[in-house]
């Protein structure tokens, strides 16, 4: 094609005469032919599945259409974080089901970050031990389903654990058993008005000092410090507001009784065992991810860094964090996607997410059309929010090249 | 200065001061090189030293190994019960399987793990190869589902435990790699109309968990069929595992073929190869080779995966601890020592597969030199 | 001797059990300009790369500018600033503009203000005629720019001692020239320079002295007239004809 095009450039390729014109013309017509052959079938298949569908739902009387939705659920669900009972239609629960989701998604993110990197650190500590120790927990829990982890924890959660009334009580305020944690809430009062301002007076006054800090190094080459005073301001804040506001001390703490524990805040065994395993599974492919993104930074780096005299810590922040970064972010966002997707598993267990709520109403209605495609469409919307996020990620932070 | 040092006599290699060479340095440099080191080292080893004699004695010394539910209640879980794997292994390894049959898949099982380390060496890389696993999977479905010579018939919603795992991963695996491969190269295809369509799959199938698809396959799938004809549960689940895994192996495979220098492309056209020539001798070789580790790492995914289709209600390895365990009030407290059991079964699977996906990984890349 | 800014005695290294310096005896006048050559693996590289303690000798004595350098972190951190290093592969950061490759040391390190870092760093990149380029990263520039660019860095806390490792080994020929020019500039404004090359050309024109480096040791030094004239071992005249061969 290209030479076709270089003999005669004034005239467009299909004009000029001769066999070269008509094995271009074959092979455009080639692919075009494909192109039709594909969509066609795809069509066929699609309507022949459809068809079939239809006629099936017809044959078993199954009605179609969203409409059901706005019907009551008729069940109720064991954890929700807003208000929820059997009388609300299936949306809500489909609602309920996706808080759920997202609840064990943004804790489990939380945790398996900070794990994930202390392991991964850990992977390169000059300490043997350390190093072989975190080596030994990547292999061992990499390996094994993550099914199969959330099963066991599950087991060990409920089968282990004492009865509600015989709680293990391990630190004041907090109780463990087969029906999950307790733990200590304050009690909300308008004096915590004052603490929550005073607590946004501090993150203003540490932003303010961040600048002012910066400004000085820019000016004068000074260095202040920034981490500490920050965090003091924080907490002086804080502190201010609650004590402006009252002093309001009110603690609901979990208490022993009879039979079982009343009062605190509560977590069930079920999202503990899911969060607690997806963590667990999760944070061994993000320390190898950090390790690799860290040894990803050539060696040259940090001799180029020690050769003109910053110190270790100056070395890690100024040259290999940035670097590192840029390699760790992307992966390290699909293992958020797959800990979020993995999550769907909390249906073995009775956890009450999404895909088990689906399950559930599937299995009352008979919808499986409608509430397989709601949950595939949820977790693709998920996905594709993530990809466009990591790409624009991505883009802004490529390191320019020729 | 500079003639007098003009001239030196020549000095030996000396060996290193015992300071910074042999077990000594080794033990500072690794383990005390400066506080912080040392802490860590003191931690870890408090650790160690508080928990494994307890996973020891817990583990081994005090452990029943012996099929006796009695003594294995009286520990109260102070040590394991092996036992309940003493008692149990036939229905964990085999499922449903019709008891005084379970040869059967036993033999199967066999034959396929030699395949699948024959399969290992470069050395058997050749056409052959495909025609083997076929022959093998023929083999393995006979057996199974028997029904002549004597053998008794066995339906497939009996089929269970290991030899289903193995089954569903290399059974998938295989339909999924030819198919992925078609993926890959329609995702870089120049018509348009066949690169959306596999964007589109494998973005589809790639932002779904596994468990959404195994739904589909088994509550939608018997909807798409036409009416009065339900396909065999075993078939659906099989159908969806392939199509997840091929989005998943399509992936690992563009990564390799966008590795590929363009020069290939051009030398192929020039030597006037067809598309499908240049890409089967020129460009799938080099694509494959390079992408070695994801496609392992796809195979690893795979067989872990396998242990969903229990949601869906098969009785794979994860399903039949269910199915051995569950009904039997005497044993159900011992469940952790079968999740350990089947553990530790992936886990020498999944294991095994990383560390030859390194040996692989090194060897190639020792032959391309 | 106040005029002896680095000075090794007695040095030895070892990687594992493989001696790579026995007994390096040598002293380096202010001012004064090193050429190192030698086979590969002899053990170049580990002997400046051990002046700015990228490397630790086991054995012996070594001081830079009346530094001696042992494990002291307050010693080496001294040393490093006064001790600028440009490499074979030139270890710009790849994340950092021209620009914030050069002022990075001097405004954390030397605590310099910004402003002042940026004008000194474009009078560093006028200096190796790249300032045009200041606003770039550093992949986007030619081999011959980035090794520039990374000699205009290691300038900018105006070092004592300018160590140099291969420098234009990774370069193709017709960049050589330009960072070799580069190079001779500095060499004329009394910088204390070791440099450890192939060119011999180079070593000609602005050497005070060679040294011949084989088996992790010293052979021969020698200025550069007498050293390629009279080559007084067999090893030096065996790798002279090597090298000049063609
Ligand atoms: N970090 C290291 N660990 C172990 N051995 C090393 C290390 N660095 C260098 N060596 C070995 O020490 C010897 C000397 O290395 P060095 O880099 O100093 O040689 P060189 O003279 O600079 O050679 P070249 O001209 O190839 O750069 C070589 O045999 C090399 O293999
Ligand atoms: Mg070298």
């Amino acid at each position: 094609m290209a030479s076709t095009e270089q003999q005669s450039p004034a005239t467009p390729p299909a004009s000029t005469g001769g066999t070269k014109t008509s094995r271009w013309r074959s092979r455009a017509f080639r692919g075009l032919a494909y192109q039709v052959i594909l969509v066609v079938v795809v069509l066929l298949v699609g309507g022949y599945l459809a068809g079939n569908t239809l006629e099936n739902m017809r044959v078993r009387g199954i009605q179609s259409g969203f409409g059901f939705f706005l019907q009551p659920a008729g069940f109720g669900i064991g954890e929700s974080m807003i208000e929820y009972d059997s009388s609300e239609p299936y949306w809500k629960a489909f609602v309920v089901g996706l808080s759920n989701t997202l609840r064990v998604a943004v804790v489990g993110i939380v945790l398996t970050t900070l794990f994930g990197t202390l392991l991964g650190i850990g992977r390169l500590s000059r300490n043997f031990l350390l190093r072989t120790l975190c080596t030994a927990y990547v292999e061992l829990f990499r390996n094994v389903p993550v099914l199969l982890q959330l099963l066991m924890w599950y087991f060990v959660l409920t089968d282990w654990l004492p009865d509600m009334s015989a709680a293990l009580n391990p630190v004041t305020g907090f109780f463990l058993s087969k029906n999950g944690l307790s733990f200590p809430i304050p009690v909300w009062s308008a004096g915590h008005f004052a603490t929550l301002l005073g607590l946004g007076g501090g993150i203003a006054a540490a932003w303010w000092h961040a600048r002012r800090a910066r400004h000085a190094f820019e000016i004068s080459g000074a260095q202040w410090p920034v981490l500490w005073p920050a965090i003091g301001m924080l907490v002086a804040g804080t502190l201010i507001g609650w004590l402006v506001g009252g002093m309001p001390g009110a603690i609901d703490m979990p208490e022993r009784g009879e039979l079982n524990i009343s009062g605190g805040g509560a977590v069930t065994p079920e999202f503990i065992a899911v969060t607690m395993g997806l963590t667990i599974y999760t944070a061994a492919f993000v320390a190898e991810i950090v390790r690799s993104g860290i040894q990803a930074v050539p060696r040259g780096q940090s001799e180029a860094a020690n050769s003109l005299g910053l110190s270790r810590a100056q070395n890690l922040r100024l040259v290999l964090l940035p670097q590192a970064m840029r390699v760790i972010i992307p992966p390290v966002t699909n293992q958020y996607l797959n800990l979020t997707k993995n999550s769907s598993l909390a249906v073995a267990i009775g956890y009450p997410d999404l895909v088990s709520i689906s399950n559930t109403t599937l299995n009352q209605t008979g919808r499986a059309v409608e509430c397989i495609l709601v949950m595939m469409t949820v977790y693709l919307v998920l996905s594709l929010l993530t990809a466009a996020l990591t790409n624009w990620y991505n883009t802004r932070m490529a390191i320019k090249e020729r | 200065m500079a003639a007098a040092n003009a001239m030196r006599s020549l000095i030996a290699a000396r060996p290193a001061p015992p300071r910074t060479a042999g077990s000594l340095s080794w033990l500072r440099r690794n383990l005390f090189a400066d506080w912080k080191n040392t802490l860590a080292t003191l931690l870890v080893v408090a650790v160690l030293v508080d928990w494994l004699p307890f996973v020891i004695e817990w583990g081994i010394v005090d452990a029943v190994l012996r099929p006796d539910n009695a003594a294995c209640r009286a520990l109260e879980h102070a040590a394991a019960c092996w036992g309940v794997i003493a008692e149990k292994y036939r229905l964990i390894l085999f499922g449903r399987f019709p008891f005084a049959e379970q040869w059967r898949p036993l033999v199967g099982m066999v034959m396929m793990v030699g395949l699948l380390a024959v399969s290992c060496l470069p050395r058997m890389w050749n056409r052959w190869l495909p025609v083997a696993w076929v022959v093998l999977f023929t083999c393995f479905f006979v057996l199974m589902r028997g029904g002549f010579a004597g053998l008794s018939f066995v339906e497939t919603a009996q089929w269970g435990g290991l030899p289903l795992t193995l089954l569903l991963s290399t059974l998938g695996l295989g339909a999924a790699f030819p198919l992925s491969i078609l993926i890959a190269l329609g995702r870089r295809s120049h018509l348009p109309a066949v690169r959306a369509f596999c964007i589109g799959y494998v973005e589809l199938i790639r932002g779904i968990p596994l468990i959404s698809v195994l739904f589909m396959a088994s509550f939608m799938f018997p909807l798409f069929m036409p009416p009065g004809k339900t396909p065999d549960v075993l078939l659906r689940v099989f159908v969806g595992i392939t199509l997840f895994a091929a989005a998943y192996l399509a992936e690992a495979i563009r990564g390799g073929l966008q590795a590929i220098p363009k020069g290939q492309f051009e030398a192929a056209d020039s030597l006037g190869l067809t598309y499908w020539q240049a890409q089967r001798k020129v460009v799938l070789p080099q694509a494959l080779r390079m992408v070695i580790p994801s496609i392992m790492n796809s195979f690893i995914s795979t067989f872990k995966d396998t242990s969903l289709v229990t949601i869906v209600s098969l009785y794979d390895l994860t399903g039949s601890l269910g199915l051995a365990l569950n009904g039997d009030a005497n044993w159900r407290q011992f469940y952790f020592e079968g999740y350990l059991f089947i553990g530790l079964i992936y886990w020498i699977g999944c294991f095994s597969m990383s560390r030859y996906s390194q040996w692989i990984e090194r060897r190639l890349a020792a032959d391309a030199v | 001797m106040s005029d002896v800014i680095i000075s090794f005695a007695k040095v030895n290294k070892w990687f594992g059990q493989f001696h790579v310096l026995r007994d390096i005896d040598l002293d380096v006048a202010r001012g004064e300009r090193i050429v190192i050559c030698g086979p590969s693996g002899s053990g170049k590289s580990t002997l400046i790369r051990c002046i700015n303690r990228l490397e630790e000798h086991q054995e012996g004595h070594l001081s830079v500018d009346g530094v001696e350098l042992t494990d002291d972190v307050k010693a080496i951190e001294k040393v490093r600033r006064e001790v600028g290093m440009v490499f074979q592969q030139f270890n710009l950061f790849p994340h950092l503009t021209v620009l914030e490759n050069l002022t990075l040391a001097p405004t954390w390190v030397g605590k310099m203000p910004k402003k002042e870092a940026e004008e000194r760093a474009m009078a560093q990149l006028e200096r190796v005629r790249i300032a045009e380029q200041a606003r770039k990263y550093p992949l986007q520039l030619s081999g011959g720019q980035q090794q520039r660019v990374a000699i205009a860095r290691s300038l900018c806390l105006t070092p004592k001692i300018m160590l140099f490792d291969e420098p234009t080994s990774a370069l193709d020929p017709e960049m050589i020239k330009e960072v070799l020019d580069v190079m001779i500039d500095l060499a004329g404004q009394g910088i204390t320079m070791l440099c450890v090359t192939h060119e011999m050309g180079f070593a000609r024109s602005v050497a005070d002295r060679v040294i011949f480096m084989d088996q992790g040791q010293i052979i021969e030094q020698n200025s550069p007239t007498e050293f390629f004239a009279n080559p007084r071992s067999d090893r030096t005249r065996d790798f002279l004809s090597k090298i000049l061969s063609h």
